[in-house]
């Protein structure tokens, strides 16, 4: 077995760009939901498909605030887009930083004009016309790929444990899945109401269909990394923690049947966002340890 | 004088480890330094590359137990030795940081070096994490991403680069690469004629990120002095197909999972213990009615 060898310098990533991979994962995933939710969906899900676009907007727009501020020259933010030396625009397709720029841009156009359409009828009688249909539908492609490319753009490194393990963007992306399901039963327990309470089941079971598909994933990744000879950068005093909350995270939505996850939403649904922001933790700073 | 392609050719087997370089990088290059820093590792106290230090010789206590790092009679040392290489950016022709820069900042120059435009780069550090040499360096006094220009302002007024100019020992050659590999190609013959087998050239050929500027001549594996063998010299960008592939792959998968989930269950009537809701509730959104004659 050929181990790789590393002798890059970490790019000290740590509380911003964790804080932006987790919004990211939630707002991408509160709108594939939402999406999901309204194309096809039962019209009884029409509320919950409210709440995560209501959600989506607001989540995705702290996104750029945090990796804005965690550059070193925040006021040249925008050569990211712009080739400050030429005049023409930047887009590297093969830089996934790139590419999520641009991405994330896209993205939160689709989720501005998808939370205004809950708040303004005029737009919200557009989104629901055949190209309102279509509108969605583009919009999830964005959402998608806004959800998988942070692990992608981390893989796409010399560094360790990253570098090693090319599943991180379906594992990101699973991930985000599961935290916007539990973020939005979570919202749906503040407001009490019947019509949203008929889409918590559905909810629950889509949750427990992406938990397994995370959980499968994270298996793939860890044997990749073990594989390159990088895991016990995962499994340090601290990753050991981590890990722990990400298995309690992964373990709740199986374990809580839809009874009980109406009957403790708060406690299920926060298990599960501190077990996606553990993950992410994890990975991030495992690899630059 | 001028060159087409613009390089070093370090041979450390006549490093001696007296630092010159570094010394005649930072004055040149402006560069303060770190604070003092007692590494208690050998005679090194620079560490590694970063944004104060472009240059950094490493002293590598390698001594392998058989004794046969070089074959040599014993009252040479008897194989004992002290490897000693001065470190560098290695400006490659197929660039790990150039590959991942978002902003076009990381360049290759008419000299075809790689360079760092201090005025395009906002300090994203996705250069750092791709490099596999350890060289780019992040510094807080300018938010952005700093290396070895390879002398840059001098290679523009036909000038040796600082390094190279104050070797003492000619360990560090400048010229023009293809000149550079060839006095390699001769230096590497006459250190095998002489014993030396493990000698070898690292980046001398396309093997390694297509071929190095900055290209040496080694006393030992790669990996002895910290750096990647062939195998290992791998791009960024050959994790993009597979990761965004997996990421489309288990969003197809969620996708049907949504599906199955949405549909089979979308009528559960909400459990007794649920919360009612509250008399006279609006609806949620003024889309909701047209939802409601959905079939």
């Amino acid at each position: 077995m050929l181990l790789a060898e590393h002798f890059v310098k970490p790019p000290n990533w740590t509380w911003l760009i964790l804080g932006y991979f987790f919004l990211a994962g939630l707002s991408s995933g509160c709108y594939a939901l939402g999406v999901m939710l309204r194309l096809w969906g039962r019209p009884s899900h029409g509320s919950a498909a409210r709440i995560a676009f209501l959600a989506a907007f607001p989540l995705v727009i702290v996104c750029p605030i945090l990796l804005t501020v965690d550059l070193g020259q925040p006021t040249r933010f925008w050569h990211m887009l712009i080739d400050s030396a030429g005049g023409g625009l930047n887009f590297k397709y093969w830089s996934p930083m790139s590419l999520g720029v641009w991405g994330l841009g896209v993205f939160s156009g689709f989720a501005f004009l998808s939370f205004l359409g809950e708040i303004w009828a005029p737009v919200g009688r557009l989104l629901h016309s055949l190209l309102g249909g279509l509108l969605l539908v583009v919009g999830l492609v964005f959402a998608l790929f806004v959800g998988a490319y942070t692990g992608v753009l981390l893989s796409v490194s010399n560094q360790p444990v990253w570098s090693d393990g090319w599943p991180l963007g379906g594992v990101f992306l699973a991930s985000g899945l599961s935290g916007a399901t539990a973020l939005l039963l979570l919202l749906i327990a503040a407001r009490h109401r019947s019509q949203v309470a008929a889409s918590v089941g559905a909810l629950g079971e889509a949750d427990r269909y992406f938990v397994v598909i995370e959980a499968v994933l994270i298996v793939i990744f860890l044997v990749t990394v073990a594989a390159a000879g990088t895991i016990g950068r995962l499994f340090n005093v601290v990753g050991i923690g981590l890990w722990v909350l990400v298995l309690v995270g992964l373990t709740v939505p199986l374990l809580a049947h839809s009874r009980s996850r109406v009957l403790w939403p708060v406690l299920t649904s926060l298990l599960v966002l501190i077990g996606v922001l553990a993950l992410r933790a994890a990975v991030i700073f495992g690899g630059q340890s | 004088m001028a060159v087409k392609r613009a390089g070093f050719f370090t041979d450390t087997s006549i490093c001696i480890g007296c630092k010159a370089c570094e010394v005649a990088c930072k004055e040149w290059n402006g560069l303060q330094g770190n604070a003092p820093n007692l590494l208690l590792d050998s005679l090194d106290n620079t560490g590694q590359l970063d944004a104060q230090n472009w240059r950094h010789v490493k002293f590598i206590e390698h001594l392998p137990a058989n004794g046969n790092l070089v074959n040599q009679p014993a009252d040479t040392g008897g194989g004992q030795a002290f490897l000693m290489m001065s470190d560098v950016c290695k400006h490659c022709q197929h660039a790990s940081c150039m590959e991942v820069c978002p902003t076009n900042a990381i360049v290759r120059t008419e000299f075809d070096t790689v360079y760092i435009q201090q005025e395009v780069c906002n300090g994203c550090r996705n250069c750092i994490s791709a490099c596999p040499y350890n060289v780019i360096g992040f510094s807080q006094a300018t938010g952005t991403a700093h290396k070895c220009t390879l002398c840059y302002d001098r290679l523009q007024s036909n000038l040796t680069p600082a390094c190279a100019k104050a070797c003492p020992t000619e360990s560090i050659k400048f010229g023009d690469v293809e000149q550079l590999q060839q006095l390699a190609d001769t230096r590497l013959a006459a250190l095998h004629q002489q014993g030396y087998s493990k000698a070898q050239l690292y980046g001398r050929d396309d093997k390694v990120y297509g071929g190095l500027n900055n290209f040496f001549l080694l006393m030992d594996e790669p990996e002895v002095y910290g750096l990647p063998n062939a195998a290992n010299a791998v791009l960024p960008s050959r994790n993009n197909l597979p990761g965004y592939l997996g990421g489309l792959v288990t969003a197809a998968v969620a996708l049907v999972a949504g599906l199955i989930a949405f549909r089979r269950r979308g009528d559960t009537p909400p459990p007794s213990d649920a919360a009612p809701a509250p008399v006279g509730v609006a609806p949620l959104s003024p889309a909701d009615s047209a939802e409601a004659e959905r079939p």
